[in-house]
């Protein structure tokens, strides 16, 4: 219990740390930031239960006005801008990354946590994150989603280095990454 | 703890924590009914003299906030205006800041500590259905606390790496991170159970 509680607290600090690493810009010109790799490292390393209470943690820490997302954001603010999609598919996310990490025990870490994360991570994250845009910005599903299309190369390589980091903590302690123990 | 809450004085301080998220629910509700131009000006308005009444630095410390909020009001205007619908574009840009503005206000204007009163007190029917609601109030002291110390751990590590190589700090820099702070969280979580662990729900 103990356990499980300090590695969720854990998780949900490390997705604000990775918040504030200083983001960079791909060749397109568009930034990215490590934030959501966070989310994915909740689901392959906490699996899905796990990892999406450590995601929920984090949101209600931010909700509660800290300025934990990417860019020193925070506050009820953001619940109520067009990003809010996006907020609440973090959860779901991380749910999914992880529940597919489970479920694909017996393939090795890597290429499983890299398939999770690019579904969960990215898939699953895209779609309330794009209807939320619809709602608020009052566009089309398809112009949202076109508007997301140059985030596609950040987040692959977020989701590469996801899996990589999963496979190597797998290695260092196989106890902790809690979606295979 | 850096936090986002105004150390400006101001009459909203003193308002319950509760009172302000239900006035903030209702308010942002009537935000998305209000239709028209003249209706969503008029809200705006009336945010901005919520915002005037501590004073200008108040004020300025507000639009600071809002700055995430501008790109998304050019990029409606713009699109709306080559669709040929302006007028539309205009009642979502003026909703969507007077609704972040609202909510940061709120933000801006009430103790981390009481928002987690309210988040506890919203719970409390978990705990008569027999839940216990202790363990997210340790786990929020235990994000809170973990988050500098996460940034220091990381810090020095880089200054490590920055030491001993001519190279940029690259992505593998993230794994003995993550060791380190894994390795922290098992042994708080030790030192946990070793205190006897976490605290049962009280009996009453």
């Amino acid at each position: 219990m103990e356990r499980h509680i300090t590695l969720i607290a854990l998780f949900a600090a490390l997705i604000a740390v990775l918040g504030l690493v200083p983001k960079f810009t791909l060749a397109s010109g568009i930034p990215i930031t490590a934030q959501g790799m966070g989310i994915m490292l909740c689901g392959t390393v906490l699996g899905a239960r796990r990892g999406a209470l450590a995601v929920l943690l984090f949101l209600g820490l931010v909700a509660l006005g800290l300025p934990l997302l990417a860019g020193g954001r925070g506050g009820l603010g953001v619940f109520a801008g067009p990003t809010v999609g996006f907020l609440i598919g973090f959860p779901v996310a991380a749910f999914v990354t992880g529940w597919i990490t489970e479920k694909m025990r017996g393939t090795p870490v890597f290429p499983a946590a890299l398939i999770a994360a690019i579904l969960g991570g990215i898939l699953v994250l895209y779609i309330p994150g794009i209807l939320g845009m619809t709602a608020m910005l009052d566009m089309t599903v398809a112009q949202a989603s076109l508007s997301m299309a140059p985030f596609i190369p950040g987040d692959l390589i977020k989701a590469g280095l996801a899996a990589a980091l999963t496979a190597s903590l797998y290695k260092a302690r196989p106890t902790s990454v809690l979606s295979r123990s | 703890m850096l936090t986002l809450t105004s150390d400006i004085a101001t009459p909203y301080h003193r308002l319950r924590a509760g009172g302000k998220l239900a006035a903030l629910c209702v308010a942002t509700v009537a935000l998305f009914w209000l239709g028209s131009v003249p209706g969503m000006a008029a809200g705006l308005a009336v945010v901005a003299g919520l915002y005037l009444v501590p004073g200008w630095r108040f004020f300025r410390q507000g639009l600071r906030l809002l700055t995430p909020v501008w790109f998304f009001v050019a990029l409606v205007i713009v699109w709306h205006i080559v669709m040929g619908q302006a007028m539309s574009g205009l009642v979502i840009a003026l909703r969507l800041i007077a609704a972040v503005a609202l909510a940061n206000l709120v933000t801006m204007t009430t103790r981390f500590d009481d928002l987690t009163d309210v988040v506890m007190w919203l719970l409390s029917p978990l705990r008569s259905l027999g839940l216990n609601t202790a363990p997210l109030g340790f786990a929020i002291v235990l994000v809170v606390r973990f988050i500098p110390v996460l940034m220091d751990k990381a810090h020095k590590l880089i200054e490590a790496w920055r030491a001993r190589s001519a190279r940029r700090v690259g992505w593998q820099i993230a794994l003995p991170i993550t060791l380190i702070a894994i390795d922290d969280a098992e042994h708080v979580a030790e030192a946990l159970r070793a205190r006897g662990g976490m605290v049962p729900p009280e009996e009453t």
